[in-house]
């Protein structure tokens, strides 16, 4: 068996058996909802309604519903696109890059954050795929044959691209979630008594029985995955980014953006695992498993990944004044002190200041401080892509097509509307579904328990 | 004679560590072994392969590309070569950076989907299938080790039970079959 060094700090705190940590994570399931949960997800479901009923709207009435204009033709829909995407790069991330790295850590959130890169791509998808108008043609984006002649998507096309990454990384990230639920699954279904109960994680849990043969399966194939996952994420975000750097407008022209916007969205990913853990740590009764430590590596990558958005920003910021294009010079100048200014300096203050106080060892180990300054994030990380879109697009060439964005009813209700049904989903999740990764985390309780490390030190 | 299936329970995988190289060393075969986690280092003692899954893997991937390569070359370049910007559409060649995400993006999508399938059926896993484990507390904190004697010819079934006994057992369950 493997050693962990004593003085690294335990990842499991407590005395814990292995049947603690299934009474821990499963008791949950099968007691009775509560109240709060009952709550919260009732106040989830009718937001997640009301932005149905939008969506229904837009279809109905069509795209011009939203506030686009004729010069601002892409706003708050791909920035709630780019925003949610980016969300979706934490789960991944952590399951993936963290594993290849060994990052014992990871298992305590690595399956609550795949279930909300999950989420969080389906929400990402609605509004390109709404986008599109009259959705229901949206398979015409598939090379499939048809009575329209030889007509094929194009495959220059970074937003064809994006197709493909998109539904790729969706169902690469749901595969790589299920195949670890399956034998936690099975840990429930060997649990339940009430036999409805029994035959619903039965049938989840696609018959595994824990055989040798089957666990070593089990980890090459997490092992491969991880490792194909891993240029995956960063794939994903960069053909993201690659919708605007192969165009040719100011602002979206930039050589800078795949590595700025990955960085941006692991950024942002980890600020939406924080918050959602936080909470989901206190009132689930996960303090032994999810404890500051695990908080403050968090915050360690969101300083890391904050940073070098910031210098993304100073970057984007120097090269439009030394490319000596005036186009590109002015882009930025009225980014910062233009109409949308405000939105600008929202950013710089959210993304680039805020983290900076985790420098502060106090502070990145407060939980409190943590979920505020995680929400801070996340709202810095939705005005960047609104800067990005709106500002280098409402000013065209010609002062005759200069324009401002407003958003509609609509804009506004799809946006609200998505978090609705991300909650939803997401404590649907934290009801019915193994929470932490159970069985994966016994294999770790006797290296970093904290019983178990206290007993090594005495030998 | 009939045939014995012992369904040998451990409380920790320490003890079933020891106990299955202590029943190894002494020529008795480990049919197989139910745990709620992967136990590292097992496989070797009681004679389990590696998997193949990551060759596999790699076969599907190789598919994949391959495939975005000629769609690609059929959609943009024989069937309907478009003029994009005053981009290249006569060769395959002259294009392909273009067409390098969505070749990478369908080699990943094959190379895990194949794999990630030919996992479920080589498992035997599908949604509805029923669970072989032979105790409900080998998913939660128990390790059990399956030893059969149509496979231990060379012991009668009590002196079988009487090595076994020698190990840190749990719990012992014969059956016949």
């Amino acid at each position: 068996m493997q050693k962990e060094a004593s003085i690294r700090q335990p990842l499991i705190l407590g005395h814990k058996t292995y049947h603690d940590i299934t009474n821990d994570i499963v008791s949950p399931i099968e007691g009775a909802a509560p109240r709060q949960w009952k709550i919260a997800i009732t106040i989830a479901a009718i937001i997640a309604l009301y932005g149905v009923g939008c969506i229904a709207y837009l279809v109905g009435t069509g795209i011009g519903a939203w506030g686009l204009n004729k010069t601002v033709g892409w706003a708050w829909d791909i920035t709630n696109f780019v925003w949610w995407v980016g969300i979706g790069h934490a789960g991944t991330l952590i399951s993936a890059v963290l594993l290849l790295f060994r990052q014992r850590w990871r298992m305590a959130i690595n399956r609550s954050a795949e279930a909300m890169t999950i989420f969080a791509v389906m929400m990402a998808a609605v509004f390109p795929v709404f986008h599109m108008g009259r959705v229901w043609m949206a398979y015409w984006t598939l090379p499939l044959p048809n009575q329209f002649g030889s007509l094929w998507p194009n495959f220059n096309s970074a937003l064809m691209w994006d197709v493909f990454a998109i539904s790729t990384y969706f169902s690469v990230s749901l595969v790589f979630w299920y195949i670890g639920l399956i034998p936690d699954f099975a840990t429930i279904r060997d649990r339940m008594v009430k036999p409805g109960m029994k035959k619903f994680y039965s049938i989840l849990s696609f018959g595994w029985s824990g055989r040798a043969k089957n666990w070593t399966r089990f980890e090459e194939v997490s092992l491969v995955l991880a490792g194909i996952a891993t240029p995956l994420v960063f794939s994903v975000h960069s053909i993201v980014s690659m919708d605007f750097a192969t165009s040719v407008v100011p602002g979206w022209h930039t050589t800078i953006f795949p590595p700025y916007f990955v960085s941006g969205a692991i950024f942002s990913g980890f600020a939406m695992v924080l918050t959602l853990l936080l909470i989901m740590r206190k009132t689930m009764k996960l303090e032994a498993y999810i404890h500051v430590k695990h908080v403050e590596y968090m915050n360690i990558v969101i300083i890391v990944t904050g940073s070098i958005v910031g210098v993304a920003y100073l970057t984007e910021l120097f090269i439009s004044w030394y490319s000596g294009v005036e186009y590109e010079a002015y882009a930025f100048i009225n980014r910062f002190s233009g109409p949308y200014s405000w939105s600008y300096w929202m950013m710089m203050t959210c993304n680039v200041i805020s983290p900076q106080l985790f420098w502060f060892k106090k502070i990145r180990t407060n939980l409190a401080a943590t979920f505020v300054l995680s929400i801070v994030v996340n709202i810095g990380m939705w005005f960047e892509r609104f800067v990005i879109i709106v500002t280098s697009i409402h000013r065209d060439y010609t002062p005759g097509a200069w324009g401002e964005f407003h958003p509609s009813g609509i804009d506004v209700g799809m946006f609200i509307g998505t978090i609705g049904i991300f909650f939803t989903l997401f404590l649907l999740f934290a009801r019915y579904f193994p929470v932490l990764a159970l069985n994966e985390l016994k294999t770790i309780l006797k290296m970093s328990g904290e019983s178990y490390k206290k007993e090594a030190e005495k030998h | 004679m009939a045939n014995k299936v012992f369904h040998v329970m451990y409380d920790d995988d320490q003890k079933l560590m020891t106990a299955a190289q202590a029943l190894v060393s002494k020529g008795i075969r480990v049919k197989d072994v139910f745990s709620p986690f992967p136990v590292h280092g097992l496989d070797p003692v009681i004679g389990v392969k590696r998997t193949r899954l990551a060759i596999a893997s790699f076969m599907y991937a190789t598919t994949g590309t391959l495939l975005a390569i000629i769609g690609t070359w059929y959609f943009m370049i024989h069937d309907w070569p478009m003029n994009i910007g005053g981009k290249p559409s006569f060769s395959w060649v002259e294009n392909a950076p273009a067409f390098v995400p969505v070749i990478f993006e369908f080699s990943v999508f094959c190379g895990a989907h194949g794999m990630v399938i030919t996992y479920l059926l080589r498992n035997g896993l599908l949604p509805g299938m029923p669970a072989s484990n032979p105790d409900p507390r080998t998913t939660d904190d128990k390790f059990v080790m399956e030893i059969v004697t149509d496979q231990n010819s060379s012991m009668s079934a009590s002196e079988l039970e009487a090595l076994i006994k020698t190990t840190e057992v749990y719990e012992l369950s014969i059956k016949e079959y």
